[in-house]
């Protein structure tokens, strides 16, 4: 049988095609194939949430889905999120926050975010840290992260005017 | 780590997984929503000649009600069951039990009836199944067969799935009046697997249980009944006394394993911990 498979899929707006080897996991075929290093391999078996992309609207382990199954799919890296804004309120609140240090977590972890804040508007401190329970950040130890989804959410960050709260 | 190199194969139809399965037999795996399969190729712990993609199947996912039950096609999505009102409705263990599946990530990929089919021991799906006295539809190049959930889980990953076999539904019996689901966890971090875990289904009155049953994970290489500890149930309200009465049958009944996050004694000491925090409110008190 081919060990290798041909595949035709969007990634962030654009078409892109591509002949994988069938065992491409779909993380490395974006930062290897396509360029795009923003996704993050760390555990590569599902644990860490650094290689999370959206792929058809939601989000996924890149490590955990083979490149061949993308075939036809609409994938969206941080890459491209960050180019159409989407995220900024959420991006300059981890910056305020200091929600970040090394960074390394960081990409998976706003994609994660910005599915709970669609999914659960309104979640709690608590559900919050549930939601992003399966993305490791070995840094801030979460607290900041949660500051800065509520700042987001609130519109307290600077890019709205208002200093956030310290709550 | 990255996979051993394999041979994709997106099938179309189940005739072309029968198909596929009669050639390639055992180095052939089912990649459904490969949420451990992957995991498990990563690591090179299994490397199959081929991956039969079972996703564009048509048919295979979505959740109907069939009147007395609800059918759960095998590729649902687990994001799909835990939002569905139907299941919530008449399957609300299944929903109380979903959002201990991992995390949103994977439960977006995961599928029903990969979770089954897998048949981890520390999964939470296989053990709602038992509970709830699932039937699983499976089938073949020969046709269809139903497996009562009880005699569907073998052992350690294994399943009454035969050879060129798999798993394309779940039917759930729909909760009725006078029954109550409860589930809980006990876990380090929430979506890990559960150091131990139970899923109830009882039938309640005025406070009173009748019968019903518990049925744990985590606590032997399958979901693991206890039914002569959910019969000291039957006829009786919620107190310490019954509490411990049923902690110190688990004891007995129970067998459960050691390994690095606890101890067979602990699992046990857990499993009376879990009954309680789980029946006392089911009965209201």
């Amino acid at each position: 049988m081919d060990k290798n498979v041909d595949i035709s899929l969007t990634i962030n707006g654009e078409k892109v095609t591509g002949r994988v080897e069938a065992r491409t996991n779909l993380v490395d075929f974006l930062r290897y194939d396509v360029g795009l290093t923003g996704s993050h391999v760390g555990c590569e078996h599902g644990v860490c949430g650094a290689c999370t992309v959206r792929v058809d609207g939601r989000i996924v382990r890149g490590c955990l889905m083979a490149a061949a199954q993308a075939d036809g799919a609409d994938v969206w890296t941080i890459e491209g999120v960050t180019e159409t804004g989407e995220m900024k309120p959420l991006q300059e609140a981890f910056v305020e926050r200091n929600a970040l240090q090394c960074g390394f977590c960081t990409p998976g972890m706003l994609l994660t975010i910005a599915e709970l804040m669609e999914r659960k508007p309104d979640a709690s401190r608590d559900e919050i840290r549930e939601f992003i329970s399966g993305n490791y950040c070995r840094c801030t130890g979460y607290q900041a992260i949660v500051d800065a989804v509520e700042m987001a959410r609130k519109g307290t960050g600077k890019s709205t005017g208002a200093k956030g709260d310290s709550a | 780590m990255k996979p051993a190199p394999y041979g994709y194969a997106r099938a179309a139809t189940l005739d072309d997984v029968f198909s596929l399965l009669a050639e390639h037999g055992e180095d052939a795996k089912i990649l459904a929503g490969g949420q451990s399969l992957m995991a498990t190729l990563n690591m090179r712990l299994s490397e199959p000649e081929v991956l039969i993609d079972i996703n564009r199947i048509d048919g295979l996912a979505g959740i109907q009600d069939t009147g007395d039950t609800i059918r759960i096609g095998a590729m649902t999505r687990h994001v799909d069951v835990e939002e569905s009102d139907v299941i919530a409705t008449h399957a609300p263990l299944i929903t109380a039990a979903m959002e201990h599946v991992a995390h949103p990530a994977i439960r977006n990929r995961g599928t029903f009836g990969g979770s089954i089919a897998f048949a981890d021991p520390a999964a939470e799906m296989p053990a709602c199944a038992v509970a709830l006295g699932a039937t699983m539809h499976i089938a073949g190049k020969g046709g269809t067969r139903d497996i009562p959930a009880t005699d569907f889980f073998k052992g350690l990953y294994e399943t009454a799935i035969g050879e060129g076999e798999i798993l394309t539904a779940v039917s759930v019996p729909k909760i009725t009046a006078g029954w109550k689901s409860g589930f809980m966890e006990l876990a380090r971090r929430h979506g890990d697997y559960a150091i131990i875990g139970l899923c109830a289904h009882l039938q309640v009155s005025d406070g009173k249980f009748g019968d019903g049953s518990l049925v744990f994970f985590n606590a032997g290489d399958r979901p693991v009944s206890a039914p002569l500890t959910a019969a000291l149930l039957n006829g009786q309200n919620w107190s310490d006394e019954l509490s411990e009465k049923l902690s110190a049958s688990l004891k007995d009944e129970l067998d459960p394993p050691d390994d690095l996050n606890a101890d067979g004694p602990m699992r046990k000491h857990l499993a009376g911990v879990l009954v309680k925090r789980t029946l006392a409110p089911m009965a209201g008190a």
